[in-house]
């Protein structure tokens, strides 16, 4: 049969209702322009975090010491409990077969002062491991050895924000700086890194051996973490349960005992990320059925004015010989192809306002093929089930009451 | 044009058509047998409640008899189903209306083009014979003009062109000039004249006796009832303009 001369005619009838046409979409263009944006801009935001959670290191595990269990059981925080020892670290880095490296994290803020210049910031004592587990590089000079960590040196390699502030355009490497009074030799600048996830400026750090950190800059022997690094991805739930026993038999901790550590991978960040995106495509999905539902009804509202404005038209055709079916596919093609223009419409506004989101916003998109496509189908498909009662009752009319309609 | 058996395009008998039921009750054919032969042209004419329309919606299978048969072309159509029904519309009977029922804001080639898309027509011949079909009727040159760009003659004439585009075995006009002025009803009607001259079977309805003129063969219809069935024997004939 001649389809296609049939769709022309819906084409046709579109056509010269221009404006009434496009009013009739504008709903259905809305709707698939929000799921678009939305989820260019929401899958745009979870790629970042994936990467950030990437960035974070190399199949990383993190042990943190566990809460302190005050006077009447009343729990600290993570980390309030000095469980964690160096011993602990050389431990896990030599009877954890799938841990690769391993390094230590003393951590403190301090005051450091060059010159005229002074700065406030994060000093992280580390093991030579330490950029290695991280995947930081140098960007100039050179990371320290373990003779300067059992030397405990005065030794530190500087992040990229430091680096600016203290030294300006200077070369800051050889250079004496005071970290709480103490002098300490510049050997290295860090890789800049950027903000994280949180906003958080990276590169306002300093990296000094955790001896030296713990003995001269905190003054005390607690570590405020381990980090270990896994032999892969696939492997690291193995790791942490080779950690966790490892560490619960050099605790001496019963059965029954809560762990006084914890252990928190890349792949439980990754999954809170995960869960959250998880969240964001409900949403999304809600947000599209009910703008496609009212879009859809804005349709089917227009067909039944259009089938009650062309009863004559559709009187004519039936007397010269079109059967229920030919009128059916006229006014559903007719119903699909306003919905399908919709639809394309609505994912062009959508690329558009993703892009201006990520010029204006500063915000990463990602567009995927599958949502354009979902949506495209997902518009044409209201097309077929808001027109489909408007189409039946014009293939229904009687021709000669249709003939005779004024 | 072909012809059924024996020639015969139409043969009804005793059609009956009731609308309404208890105090509604309108009987608005009360047994009509007619036979139409291929080359006729004939004229039913009677007053308004007289069961035309009833009768041309029947002959024209847009509506089905409550009792009686109906056979065109030897084919019985009387208890045919609406899709069926609209298969013979299309292969077998030609619309002419009084108000030329055109799509507006559409040319006069796609009007005549209308019934070959739900036809046998391949999708390739259907320009070449609406084209064909507005030659016939004198129109090749106003193919693309829209109705509301024509004279109602013109209007009526595309709605004939319509009409013949599937080569029917009947033309079937519905008050053809009741919309038109005298001199155009003239012309319209020597168009039909020289259809019929060429062999096609044609029923017209009218109230106008002028226009029964026009015919070979007059049928006159009151309270449901065929009482008059008569050759005409004065017919008009004006001569064909050269035109077409």
């Amino acid at each position: 049969m001649k389809y296609w001369l049939l769709v022309r005619v819906a084409l046709r009838a579109i056509a010269r209702n221009k404006l009434r046409s496009s009013l009739t979409v504008l709903g259905i263009i809305i709707g698939v322009a929000a799921v678009i944006a939305m989820v260019a801009i929401g899958s745009g935001a979870s790629s970042m975090v994936q990467a950030q959670v990437a960035s974070l290191g190399d199949n990383i595990i993190n042990i943190f010491p566990g809460s302190m269990r005050g006077p009447g059981g009343a729990h600290g925080g993570a980390g309030t409990s000095s469980s964690l020892t160096e011993d602990d670290a050389q431990a896990i880095l030599e009877r954890v077969p799938l841990v690769t490296a391993v390094s230590p994290v003393a951590q403190a803020r301090a005051q450091i002062v060059y010159g005229a210049q002074n700065w406030s910031t994060s000093i992280f004592g580390a093991g030579v491991d330490y950029l290695q587990i991280r995947r930081w590089g140098i960007a100039k000079g050179s990371n320290f050895n373990d003779s300067a960590v059992r030397a405990s040196a005065k030794v530190c390699i500087i992040g990229h924000t430091i680096a600016t502030n203290l030294f300006g355009d200077a070369d800051p490497i050889g250079k004496q700086i005071r970290i709480q009074k103490l002098p300490f030799t510049v050997i290295g600048i860090l890789e800049k890194k950027g903000q994280n996830t949180w906003g958080r400026d990276q590169d306002d750090v300093i990296i000094a051996p955790y001896t030296t950190v713990m003995k001269k800059v905190s003054g005390n022997t607690r570590l405020s973490m381990i980090l270990a690094s896994a032999v892969s991805m696939a492997r690291i739930p193995a790791a942490t349960e080779n950690i966790t026993e490892l560490l619960r038999a050099r605790h001496r901790l019963a059965p029954g005992v809560d762990d006084d550590f914890t252990v928190r991978t890349q792949q439980d960040i990754a999954d809170i990320a995960g869960s959250t995106a998880r969240v964001m495509r409900v949403l999304l999905a809600a947000i599209a059925s009910v703008s496609l539902l009212v879009g859809g009804i804005g349709i089917m509202n227009i067909m039944l004015v259009s089938v009650t404005e062309r009863t004559r038209e559709i009187g004519v055709r039936m007397a010269v010989g079109a059967k229920a079916w030919h009128v059916l596919v006229q006014f559903l093609s007719e119903a699909v192809v306003l919905a399908s223009l919709g639809g394309i419409a609505g994912i062009a506004l959508g690329f558009l306002t993703a892009h201006l989101v990520a010029r204006f916003a500063r915000w990463p998109i990602l567009i995927s093929a599958d949502a354009v496509l979902l949506a495209f189908v997902f518009a044409a498909g209201v097309g077929v089930f808001f027109g489909f009662w408007p189409a039946r009752k014009a293939s229904q009319l009687d021709p000669i009451e249709a003939l005779r309609y004024e | 044009m072909a012809a059924g058996a024996n020639g015969v395009v139409i043969r009804a008998l005793d059609l009956v058509k009731i609308y309404g039921e208890g105090d509604n009750r309108v009987v608005a054919l009360n047994g009509v047998s007619l036979d139409i032969a291929a080359g006729e042209m004939v004229a039913v004419m009677g007053a308004s409640g007289s069961g035309k329309s009833t009768l041309m919606n029947i002959l024209g299978c847009l509506d089905r008899p409550t009792a009686g048969s109906y056979e065109i072309m030897g084919e019985d159509v009387s208890r045919m189903a609406r899709d069926e029904l609209a298969v013979v519309r299309n292969r077998r009977i030609g619309f002419v209306f009084q108000n030329f029922n055109l799509l507006s804001r559409t040319s006069a080639l796609e009007n005549v083009e209308l019934p070959m898309i739900y036809g046998v027509v391949p999708g390739k011949q259907i320009a070449e014979r609406a084209r064909e079909s507005l030659r016939r009727v004198g129109l090749a040159d106003r193919a693309h003009h829209s109705p509301n760009q024509l004279s109602g003659g013109q209007q009526q004439r595309v709605a004939i062109a319509r009409a013949l585009v599937n080569e029917p075995a009947l033309l079937l006009a519905d008050e053809p000039t009741g919309n038109l002025d005298t001199v155009t009803s003239v012309e319209v009607m020597t168009l039909f004249q020289e259809l019929n001259d060429a062999g096609m079977t044609i029923l017209l309805i009218t109230h106008e006796h002028d226009i029964a003129q026009f015919a070979k063969r007059v049928l006159v219809l009151r309270d449901g009832k065929l009482i008059e069935d008569r050759p005409v024997t004065d017919r008009v004939r004006p001569k064909p303009k050269v035109e077409a």
